[in-house]
């Protein structure tokens, strides 16, 4: 028989993710620290919102773009928070959560060859959604000393005549990095300077601990016009089960999305959309006592790692902290087992992200205090344990 | 700060002022003088516990009693709740709009109690129009905590 299989698919590396999960899941008395994924039920309004949907039989599709009135919400909202003006009519595109906004903006932009920049550490799929599109990733290794955040230096030494697109993923997952408006601002004179454009994964806005919040890059003068703002349900308001996100950018490049998705999905989930007209009506003081939430235990973590005397930046968003284990001279996968094995403790070593989270773990606070606490306890016997050991 | 510390022990009493401190980014004297004022001012009134009592072996009742009342001239509902409230079984008195005046929520050993409790000093008391005796059957949620959590999430790994 034949090979069925397509060799560009099966050169794509598994995520690094789901290979740690698999010894996890053996294991019924392990905690994990190790999802990237809110701990909070979807608010009750906005579920109810969602079965009320259903029993008046909203059952059918939507337009291919998603519900008129579900976008004209996220250009009142992307405009409230973000100061970004879109028009819901051809620049907003419903997607079945930030991962499809991904792969077809990939897919919309990309001729075989072309090049695009991806900072490391990074969300897994960027990568394998560029192979697939026919583009060449270029990876920048962002450094602990820059707080991973994406330099202008960085980025200019990362281009070529192929340059294409470059992605933005701040607030980092997996690092909680965040990109301010000064820090912005020299990457989008680079930008424009070698006319690129950005796909800028936001999914994670709303996780933003600093006192001026989150900027996006869009909102900078010249790069409306080029870039495409990705952003969604599923982290802000923690509805990642009804997968539901969004992409909004220059009309040129949403009408070519739109065809893929109109293609390969038809809609995004017809109840979800219902569910989230409600959440972006209705739903702001939830997500104000989410993020207090997150951030008393991201507050709680830097501390008892200060205690620890485990170096860690302080990250301000999203909902994961980054530390740094280089003292023990071995390797985050080692470092990551062997915690697993000895203390039952699930953390993602940093080099599911890529290479240069080599030597850095990824530790999500979307946990109660109370498993956090029982977590940081066992973390702390294991370091004092190899701390001796090192002796 | 207020709000935010009060936001923390509404929900978790026990919870250590050091440890509020590292969550709201405070020192940790700020937060203790903060707590302290505010006990003395009575905004915290105190700190009880929560208990399941059906997971015990104790026997309990409780009830939610509708009051119906004549008010005193000068002293309106004031004085005949606090003849109610005095009583030790009585867990909480409201004035209440509507249909009835006063709602009295009412702990005892036994269905004997309580109706005996209605019956002898509530019913006589001189401005007790009427009554009706409600017993719970079930508590779902109580202070905000729904009491038998059940969760069933699926362990994935995305």
């Amino acid at each position: 028989m034949r090979n069925p299989l397509s060799d560009r698919t099966v050169a794509l590396k598994p995520s690094g993710i789901r290979k740690f999960f698999d010894v996890v899941n053996e294991m019924p008395d392990a905690i994990s620290l190790g999802v990237g994924e809110p701990d909070f039920d979807t608010p009750w309004h906005i579920r109810d919102v969602g079965i009320y949907s259903l029993e008046k039989g909203r059952t059918f599709y939507t337009s291919n773009s998603g519900l008129m009135e579900l976008r004209s919400e996220i250009c009142r909202y992307l405009k409230r928070k973000y100061d970004l003006s879109y028009n819901p009519k051809d620049e907003v595109l419903i997607t079945v959560g930030g991962s499809e906004a991904i792969d077809i903006a990939l897919r919309a932009m990309i001729n075989p060859g072309e090049e695009v920049i991806i900072p490391q550490p990074s969300y897994v799929s960027y990568e394998p959604c560029a192979i697939l599109a026919n583009a060449n990733p270029v990876i920048i290794n962002l450094k602990n000393e820059n707080e991973f955040r994406l330099t202008a230096a960085e980025l200019e030494e990362a281009i070529t005549d192929k340059t294409k697109v470059v992605i933005m993923p701040f607030p980092n997952n997996p690092t909680g990095a965040i990109m301010e408006r000064k820090d912005l601002e020299a990457v989008a004179e680079v930008i424009i300077k070698h006319d690129l454009y950005v796909i800028s994964d936001e999914i994670y806005a709303e996780l933003t601990y600093s006192d001026s919040g989150h900027v996006s890059i869009a909102s900078i003068p010249g790069m409306l016009e080029r870039t495409i703002v990705i952003n969604g349900f599923s982290k802000s308001y923690a509805m990642t089960g009804w997968r539901l996100g969004f992409a909004c950018g220059p009309k040129k490049i949403i009408e070519q999305m739109t065809k893929i998705h109109q293609f390969a999905i038809m809609c995004a989930p017809t109840t979800s959309q219902y569910a989230a007209i409600e959440a972006l009506r209705h739903g702001d003081d939830d997500v104000k006592e989410m993020c207090e939430a997150y951030n008393q235990r991201r507050r709680y973590l830097l501390h008892t790692f200060k205690q620890m005397g485990l170096p860690c930046f302080e990250p301000f968003g999203a909902f994961y902290v980054f530390p740094c284990i280089k003292e023990f001279g071995m390797s985050s996968d080692e470092f990551a087992l062997r915690l697993l094995e000895e203390e039952k403790v699930a953390v993602v070593p940093g080099t599911a992200f890529g290479d240069s989270g080599e030597g850095f773990l990824r530790i999500s606070y979307a946990y109660s205090i109370e498993s956090l606490k029982e977590a940081i306890g066992r973390i702390e016997s294991f370091i004092g344990r190899l701390r001796e050991e090192m002796l | 700060m207020r709000e935010r510390i009060l936001q923390i022990i509404e929900k978790n009493s026990k919870v250590g002022i050091d440890e509020i401190a590292i969550r709201l980014g405070e020192n940790e004297i700020d937060v203790a003088n903060e707590i302290k004022a505010m006990e003395e001012e009575g905004v915290i009134c105190g700190y009880h516990t929560l208990i399941d009592w059906e997971k015990t072996n104790i026997e309990k009742v409780s009830a939610l009693i509708e009051v119906t009342v004549t008010p005193q001239r000068g002293q309106g509902f004031d004085s005949i709740a606090e003849r109610i409230y005095n009583y030790p079984e009585v867990n909480a008195v409201y004035l209440i709009s509507g249909g009835y005046d006063l709602l009295v929520m009412l702990d005892g050993k036994s269905l004997k109690q309580v109706a005996s409790f209605v019956s002898d000093k509530l019913s006589t008391l001189d401005s007790v129009l009427s009554t009706a005796t409600h017993f719970v059957l079930k508590r779902y949620k109580d202070h905000g905590t729904i009491i038998e959590q059940n969760d069933d999430r699926e362990k994935i790994m995305p």
